[in-house]
Order: structure tokens, then sequence, then C-alpha cells
């Protein structure tokens, strides 16, 4: 339908990044010079522990926490585990209930169907049409049998910020302790995070969405928090984690961090500014579009998602790709369920739209002459598969 | 969105699927066609339209439009192609199996593509026929 070009435009940053070449440069030592275990006293394993705290330092500098505080896994997947089941486990003689939403990821639903398949008691949260939770919701729910709340930063679908810092300070006005868990891998590098602020106790992040490597993720953990390892094995440097480190991988994850939050604001500027061009560009040369997430301040710098009424979010992926752009899409084609997501069904868009969802997400090393080239692109992509869709504009 | 975008499944088409959603056959409108149908539904992501153009028994045309993913766009185009200048008997006995072979072979979970293209195929038959009918009484 296109004449294939030959840029090449990465717009699914919110699923993978690449990794940044100072990043990859500071990791290869780790393969075959400085190649040791942490855990042991020569000067091989010195220097790989001394690499391991310089990272947990960096990481813990940009959230506002600990060095101690910062625990290395495999990712965010495998520190929501630890964060939920950890924390479920060692205050079960408190109480078993559990409140999350209904718009997380799925490193949290299917954590918390699990506890709930244990005797665990877990509420899921509504949202709103944009994706924001219901604070008066969430402060009725709370009983005194409630443990721990897990909410998302960010969400990674459609860019919602939630409201984290609220719900940190209703919970610090209880009389009881109840533990807060945030998934951050969507925000961490995009939105500012200050644990302490936000009186959050234990933090996911991940490596591979910051322009680090796949297989670091961390879980800050607050000091004299009681959780309980959900992994048992060898005990290396983190008793909540055992296990060999993943040196090379958790050194890229501090260089990736440092990266992020050297220039923090301005890579947040340039973000948002490409952010609103595309978002711009789409709504002036498209008809019959729908935003999902909400505008403005309260949206993630890095994510844009439209749906484009009357085609199918695969096909419009497909035709993006043969012209060198890489995106997302809701549409349940590209699942193995065949349902449209879960997110857009939770903020109520009806299940023909919500397969022609496409979501973009930016990095601070997208262009601006990128947001062109793709501006270019899409109007005709559209134009193409709606003049063969079967459904004529209006039809809903 | 990304559905759920972590729950990708590790589709990948075959070179034949890719050429012909990247240059469909057959798609587009009629003019004065014999019969027009649709199959699918909207909120379930697929939905097809067929035309034929009929003449004593034989298909001279047959066209479709598509809200769907690339499967769904191929399986229109392979359809369509197959049952041009075949009596409505011979279309009617295209399988969905020679429909995917043509293909060189439909992901597991995109069968159903195939499926609605040979529905609405069939439907398209069965309307031709019922209107051939009404005719006679």
């Amino acid at each position: 339908m296109l004449e294939p070009r030959n840029m090449r435009v990465y717009l699914d940053n919110g699923t993978t990044t690449q990794v940044a070449k100072e990043v990859l440069e500071e990791m290869l030592p780790y393969f075959r010079e400085k190649f040791g275990h942490p855990t042991f006293v020569y000067s091989l394993g010195q220097e790989a522990a001394d690499a391991v705290e310089r990272a947990q330092e960096i990481i813990a500098e940009s959230i506002n926490a600990k060095r101690e505080e910062i625990i290395f896994t495999s990712g965010a997947t495998e520190a929501n585990d630890l964060a939920i089941r950890g924390m479920a486990y060692a205050n079960k003689k408190r109480g078993n209930h559990i409140i999350t939403t209904k718009v997380e990821n799925p490193s949290v639903l299917r954590v918390c169907e699990r506890l709930e398949s244990e005797g665990f008691k877990v509420d899921y949260l509504d949202v709103d049409p944009q994706g924001f939770l219901d604070l008066n919701q969430l402060e009725d729910l709370i009983n005194d049998k409630t443990i721990l709340i897990s909410i998302m930063h960010v969400n990674d679908e459609i860019g919602t910020i939630e409201p984290i810092e609220e719900v940190g300070k209703i919970l610090q006005e209880l009389r009881q302790r109840v533990y807060f868990h945030v998934n951050a891998a969507a925000s961490y590098g995009r939105v500012p995070i200050d644990v302490e602020r936000m009186n959050i106790d234990a933090l996911s992040i991940t490596a591979h969405k910051i322009h680090g490597p796949k297989g670091a993720g961390a879980l800050y953990l607050r000091t004299n928090t009681p959780v309980e390892p959900v992994t048992c094995g060898y005990v290396s440097l983190f008793p909540l984690r055992p296990g060999t480190e993943n040196v090379p991988a958790i050194v890229g994850f501090g260089k990736a961090a440092e990266l992020a939050f050297d220039g923090f604001e301005k890579h947040v500027e340039h973000m948002k500014r490409l952010r609103d061009k595309l978002m711009n560009g789409i709504e002036e040369k498209i008809q019959h579009v729908v935003l999902h997430g909400p505008r403005g301040e309260r949206r993630s710098p890095a994510n844009v998602n439209y749906s484009f009424k009357y085609v199918e979010g695969e096909s419009v992926l497909l035709h993006l790709d043969l012209n060198g752009i890489s995106v997302a899409t809701g549409s349940a084609c590209s699942t193995r369920k065949l349902e449209p997501s879960h997110v857009l069904t939770a903020i109520g868009v009806k299940p023909e739209i919500a397969h022609g969802a496409i979501r973009f997400t930016l990095s601070r090393y997208n262009t601006s002459e990128e947001i062109d080239y793709v501006l270019e692109v899409l109007p005709k992509v559209i134009e193409n598969l709606r003049r063969i869709s079967p459904i004529k504009a209006g039809q809903f | 969105m990304p559905v759920e975008y972590t729950e990708k499944s590790l589709l990948k088409y075959s070179q034949r699927i890719i050429e012909l959603f990247k240059n469909p056959k057959n798609v587009g409108e009629m003019e004065n066609p014999t019969v027009t149908v649709s199959e699918g539904d909207p909120q379930c992501g697929d939905m097809m339209q067929m035309s034929l153009k009929i003449e004593g028994n034989k298909i001279l045309d047959a066209k479709f439009l598509s809200f769907g993913c690339a499967a769904n766009i191929a399986t229109g185009s392979a359809v369509t192609e197959m049952i041009k200048g075949k009596t409505l008997d011979e279309a009617e006995k295209l399988s969905i199996k020679e429909v995917s072979d043509s293909l060189g072979g439909l992901p597991a979970l995109k069968m159903h593509c195939a499926v609605l293209a040979h529905k609405t195929l069939r439907k398209a038959i069965r309307e031709y026929r019922q209107k051939i009918e009404e005719l006679k009484t």
C-alpha cells in the first residue's frame, strides 16, 4: 500500500528499550575480566561486590532511598512477586486483605490471583475513564484486616499517573500499619519518584525500560519492612533474593539509571515535546480518533495511545512495521486470549474501539524528525485501511 | 492494548500472508454485485464483507472488505482468488484447510480468520440460492 522507506523509528519504549552505548561499555568488563562472584573475599569477588554497591547507590539516590534498601532482581516481574507475596506472607498473622486496581500489569494481577487461591482476600479498585483510581473507594475498602496496597505509578498502556502521593498520605494517617507497594516499571526515568515524600514501602523498577539490559530489576524495600523470601537458595548479597547476582546486568542498570537521571528534567521536557507533537499531529491529520488516558501533566511524558476507529490494531501495527515504525497495539488479535486489553476494558472503552488502539511510547533518544516521519506515514496507513474496511465512518 | 502487551503470543506469519497483507487481492466495493453479505462482528475484532458476481452457476467476480488483522485480509484475498471462475458447487466445496494451505499455513491463533472468510463465502452462496428460490416461487 505504501512504499517502504529506510527510516527506522522505534516507538515501543514502554515494552523495552535499546541498551545505551555507554551502558554496554560499562557492562562488558564484567563478563570476562571482572567476572567474580560478589560473595567472595578475593579481589575478583570484591570487585564485583563493589560494582553492585555502586549500582545500588545510584539507584537509591534516584528515588531518595538508602543504598541498603535496594535489592536486585531479574526484573520488575520478580520484584512485584517478591514484594507482594513476600509482604502478604510476612503479615498474614495481622490480616489477609490486599487492595490493588483493575488496571495493574499482569505481574501484579497474577500474583494477587495466586494469593486469593491461597486464602487472601483481594479488592480490585475501579478506575475512571481516564484510568485514575478513586481515593474515596480506596479509603472505604480499607478495614482492620488490610495489610497491603499495591498500585502502579504510571499505567503502562495509557500513561495515567496515579495519585501515589495521595495514597501514601492516606496510609500514613491510618492508625494501623498498611504497607504500600508501587510498581514503577513504567514511570522510573520518566516521572519523578521520591519514596519518602510518597510514603512508599516497596517499589519495583526494571533496567530494560530505561536503556539498560534485560534481566536486571530492583525492589526498593524500606528498612524494617517485614518480607518473607519467596525463593529459597544460597544467599549471596540479598537474604530476600537468594542466588548469584547478575552482576553485568546490575552494573548496566546502574549506568542506565545514572544516564536517565543526569539531566532528568531535560529528558522529560524532550519527551513531553515529542508526545505533544505526536498527539497534536494525530488529532490534526486523522479523523475519528479516540485518545486513551488523560491529557497534560497527569499523563506520562512518554505515552501516547489512540484508537483509530473502523480499523483493526494489528493491521495498523504491521503496516507501520513495513514502514520501519515499531508500536504496540491493544487489539485482541495480537494476544493469546483474543480479548481486548483489560486496561481499555476497565476504562470503559467499547471492544470495537479497543481493537483499533495503538500505543506509541517514547524515549529520550527519539527525535522530532522521527515524529514527522510517523505523522507522514500513519495517516496514509489509516486511510488505506479504512478504504478496505466494511465499517463506514459514524457507524460507531 | 498493549492489550496485554505482556501476553503477546509468538505469532509468525508466512511470507505469502505478509505478501497478501501488503498487496491484497480483490479488495474493495463491487459495482452491481449479485450478492453481498457480511460475517463477524467489530466487537470481536474481525468482520468481513464479501460481494459476488454470479452468472448462471458461475462466480465471475469476487471482492471483499475487511475489518481485521493481517490474517483476515490475507484469507479474504485467498478465498476470493480461489473461487473466481468456479461454479457455486465447486466454491461450496472449498475447505478451510485448502484456504490455510494456500497461505502456507496460518498460525493456530489465527485459524478463526480462515473460518471467518470461509463462513462469509458460504453465507454468500446460501443467500444467492435463497434469492433464486424466491424468484422461482
